[in-house]
């Protein structure tokens, strides 16, 4: 049951993931990326991190997409002609990436430690965890984060907004 | 069917990390390069999760969090940059910014 | 949380406060705000600046914050270098920011966090809080170099950094959620420890029901997430082949942020590179020496060449830039004590030089950064001779000639790479530096043997640029006849950064 549900969302992830490769209009490929967090905020619920997944769909597939959603709109942004690099990408390139992706997978997977095999999903609900971790040993980089999203902020207004 | 371990994650991570190059290096509408980015990102996490659950500890899921914050406040400021370039030249493709050659 | 943590972060802490309190002035009081910023911004460097001082009896505790920060005199150093720059770089700024009416309040307080960002990069010592320091100080950056929002170049370039740049951050993630999967852990000394037991650290966190990982350490893993690792700093540095930002960056920012970018961006990225390669990978290193060896000799010859076709001055100055991360990852392959105190030292004097040079340029420029082409500096030494006699200054040392900083750097990371048996690097490099020499003395040629074509008007050099020159000058001249003190400080930085690995007591 794990190991099908597994194969259901990678699949549905690396699906949505090509889709937004080789769609034209940005909208389209928005979308997709919101297929491609909800594929894997489904995985995160598989692995255990139940907070991480509520937070995969709230923040980023709800908010920060809707942000792309927003701007492609402002911008009334076009299709875009396909060039000659992508053409010959998609033909060429992506195969071959994935046979070298393949190679490269199945070296680490020769080295990893029997031991290593575990069975997933047995990890048991991590949310009050989390929150005590945030403010113990992740407190620094949880205060100091709040500098970056300030300077998210400062940035979009000074940057988008009209010259007085 | 075998089991599914770390590296099945590790190869769908990999697998969504180079979809996500091969979009930022291919497409030419700066929004859909952001796009590409924000999913390297998540390829990132998934990553981070599937360890985090190996190793039996929760510091890689917390990480995770940060990237989402971080990711988060890129694409509002990239936003931004799009939107201040466009206001400049009526323009989101990537090959009609060209103003400086090398 | 201890008050020893919080005493240890105070530096960052007030130049965040002093941020927030520049970017709410301009709502409380719309007089004067514009010079109440730098005022305030040099307030902060100031107070952060004895913070470092402060903080002197409390460096020698354990690593703050569980092992997020670790303040060795390595941290000290480079501290103290962003926030003289950072001050240098807000009084280079103030004429032009009045000149070209960029939105002073957020100007400067971006500065501080850049700043900041900058300062938390030097100090930490773990992969989430370099993670965090360098998206601060990105961020920060990418809006700045957009700062003149009129201007198509300006938002173009700004795009440029931003995409590349989120890039580059994409990559060096990737790098450090395959370094968390292979060693289990994302403190630097942890990682250490593990690459040097090739053992997994997680044992002692595992939940007792689960089979927790314990084996060896999966080196293909390691091996992916160093070359990605690389991949991320080579570009905040901009070393070749990750060096096409560069110019384009440097040409449409802003010319102080220019000079904020090549100086104190690329020391923190430097910082960064030193602290995560020589501290958590050192035991690798034989994995990653190559990559620096081709990375260092590509960016100095590509860095060279291209700036000898440039006629924008400020483009010449960014190939120069790259051709001087070529130098410092010279010293880098060296993986020494020595080649570290030689970085380190480097970093210094490039940044005074540097920031002399962005001054001349950023002043000469005028409104809407007209005069940057070479031709314009025709006869300057004639028009404005202290103006031009202070470039001279800065681009003789930018060659390396004695009796200036860049001399002494140059020794000092030739030396260190020659006794690391980097016979050939140093003497290519060498020969490098002979080919820059070129582009910089065909500026001074211009200054002083061209006759000026047009009429071009030289401002009045206010005081606070006019301090600028001079103590970028002077710097430039001590670094040149004294650098014992900097580079004793230097090597003893260096020394107390390695000195723990060797015993693996961390």
């Amino acid at each position: 049951m794990y190991q099908a549900l597994f194969f259901l969302f990678a699949a549905s992830a690396v699906g949505f993931a090509i889709n937004l490769l080789i769609q034209r209009h940005p909208i389209h490929s928005a979308l997709s990326l919101i297929g491609v967090m909800g594929s894997l905020a489904s995985l995160y619920l598989m692995l255990g991190a139940e907070f991480l997944a509520v937070v995969q769909v709230i923040v980023y597939a709800g908010a920060v997409m809707v942000l792309f959603v927003f701007v492609i709109m402002l911008l009334n942004a076009d299709k875009e002609e396909p060039s000659d690099r992508s053409k010959m990408a998609k033909y060429l390139g992506l195969p071959l990436l994935f046979l070298l992706l393949a190679m490269i997978t199945v070296v680490i997977y020769r080295q990893f430690p029997e031991d290593a095999m575990v069975q997933f999903g047995d990890f048991p609900g991590q949310t009050a965890a989390i929150g005590r971790l945030l403010f113990r040993d992740f407190l620094l980089p949880f205060e100091v984060i709040s500098i970056l999203i300030l300077i998210a902020i400062i940035g979009a207004i000074v940057l988008a907004k009209k010259e007085p | 069917m075998p089991p599914v371990t770390p590296v099945h994650y590790l190869f769908l991570s990999m697998a969504l990390f180079t979809i996500g190059v091969i979009g930022v290096l291919t497409r030419r509408n700066v929004i859909i390069i952001l796009i590409s980015i924000e999913l390297i990102f998540n390829a990132v996490n998934i990553n981070l999760v599937a360890f985090s659950s190996q190793f039996a500890s929760i510091s890689g899921q917390t990480f995770a969090i940060f990237v989402i914050v971080a990711a988060a406040a890129e694409a509002a400021v990239g936003l931004g940059i799009i939107i201040a370039l466009f206001r400049n030249k009526e323009t989101v493709n990537a090959d009609e910014i060209d103003l400086m050659k090398w | 949380m201890q008050t020893s943590d919080l005493i240890r972060i105070l530096p960052e802490i007030i130049l965040a406060v002093a941020g927030i309190v520049v970017m709410l002035l301009g709502a409380f009081q719309k007089q004067n705000a514009g010079r109440m910023h730098p005022a305030i911004a040099l307030l902060g460097l100031l107070g952060a600046a004895g913070a470092i001082a402060y903080q002197y009896p409390w460096r020698s505790l354990d690593p703050a914050f569980g092992g997020m920060l670790e303040l060795d005199a390595f941290s000290a150093f480079f501290h103290i270098l962003f926030f003289l720059v950072a001050a240098l770089v807000v009084l280079s700024s103030s004429e032009y920011v009045a000149q070209e009416r960029l939105a002073s309040g957020e100007y400067h307080a971006l500065l501080l966090f850049a700043t900041m960002g900058m300062g938390l990069m030097a100090s930490s010592n773990d992969l989430i809080m370099i993670f965090i320091g360098l998206e601060i100080s990105s961020l920060a950056s990418y809006i700045l170099v957009g700062f003149r929002r009129g201007v198509a170049t300006s938002s173009e370039s700004s795009l440029k950094y931003f995409l590349l740049g989120s890039f580059a951050t994409a990559f060096l993630l990737y790098g450090i959620a395959l370094m968390f999967g292979a060693t289990g852990a994302t403190n630097l000394t942890e990682i250490h420890l593990a690459l040097q037991a090739e053992q997994n650290t997680v044992t002692a966190m595992a939940s007792p029901q689960l089979t927790p990982l314990v084996g060896p350490v999966p080196t293909a893993l390691v091996g992916l997430s160093i070359a990605l690792l690389f991949v991320g700093f080579a570009f905040k540095v901009s070393a070749v082949p990750f060096q096409i930002w560069t110019p384009d960056v440097y040409q449409g920012a802003p010319t102080p942020v220019t000079a904020f970018l090549s100086t104190g961006s690329k020391a923190a990225a430097f910082a960064v590179f030193l602290r995560v390669f020589m501290v958590a990978l050192e035991g690798s290193a034989q994995d990653w020496v190559w990559l620096l060896w081709v990375s260092g000799l590509l960016s100095m010859v590509l860095g060279n060449l291209a700036a000898l076709l440039q006629t924008n001055i400020k483009r010449m100055l960014a190939y120069s830039s790259i051709a001087h991360a070529g130098y410092i990852l010279v010293a880098f392959t060296a993986h020494s004590e020595e080649g570290v105190a030689a970085v380190m030292f480097y970093l210094a004097a490039y940044a005074l030089m540097n920031i002399g040079a962005f001054a001349v340029v950023s002043h000469f420029g005028n409104r809407g950064e007209r005069y940057v082409e070479m031709e314009h500096y025709a006869g300057l030494g004639y028009r404005a001779p202290l103006l031009a006699a202070s470039m001279t200054v800065f681009l003789l040392s930018l060659i390396g000639i004695p009796l200036t900083g860049g001399f002494f750097g140059k020794f000092y990371i030739f030396r260190a790479a020659l006794h690391a048996d980097l016979v050939w690097l140093t003497v290519l490099g060498v020969l490098n530096s002979a080919i820059a020499a070129y582009y910089y003395l065909r500026v001074i040629v211009f200054m002083y043997m061209h006759p000026a074509a047009e009429q071009i008007p030289v401002e009045r050099v206010r005081p606070a640029m006019g301090f600028v020159l001079i103590f970028s000058m002077a710097a430039t001249f001590l670094l040149g006849i004294f650098p014992q003190a900097v580079l004793d400080f230097a090597s003893q930085a260096a020394a107390l950064l390695l000195e723990n690995l060797g015993n693996g007591v961390l």
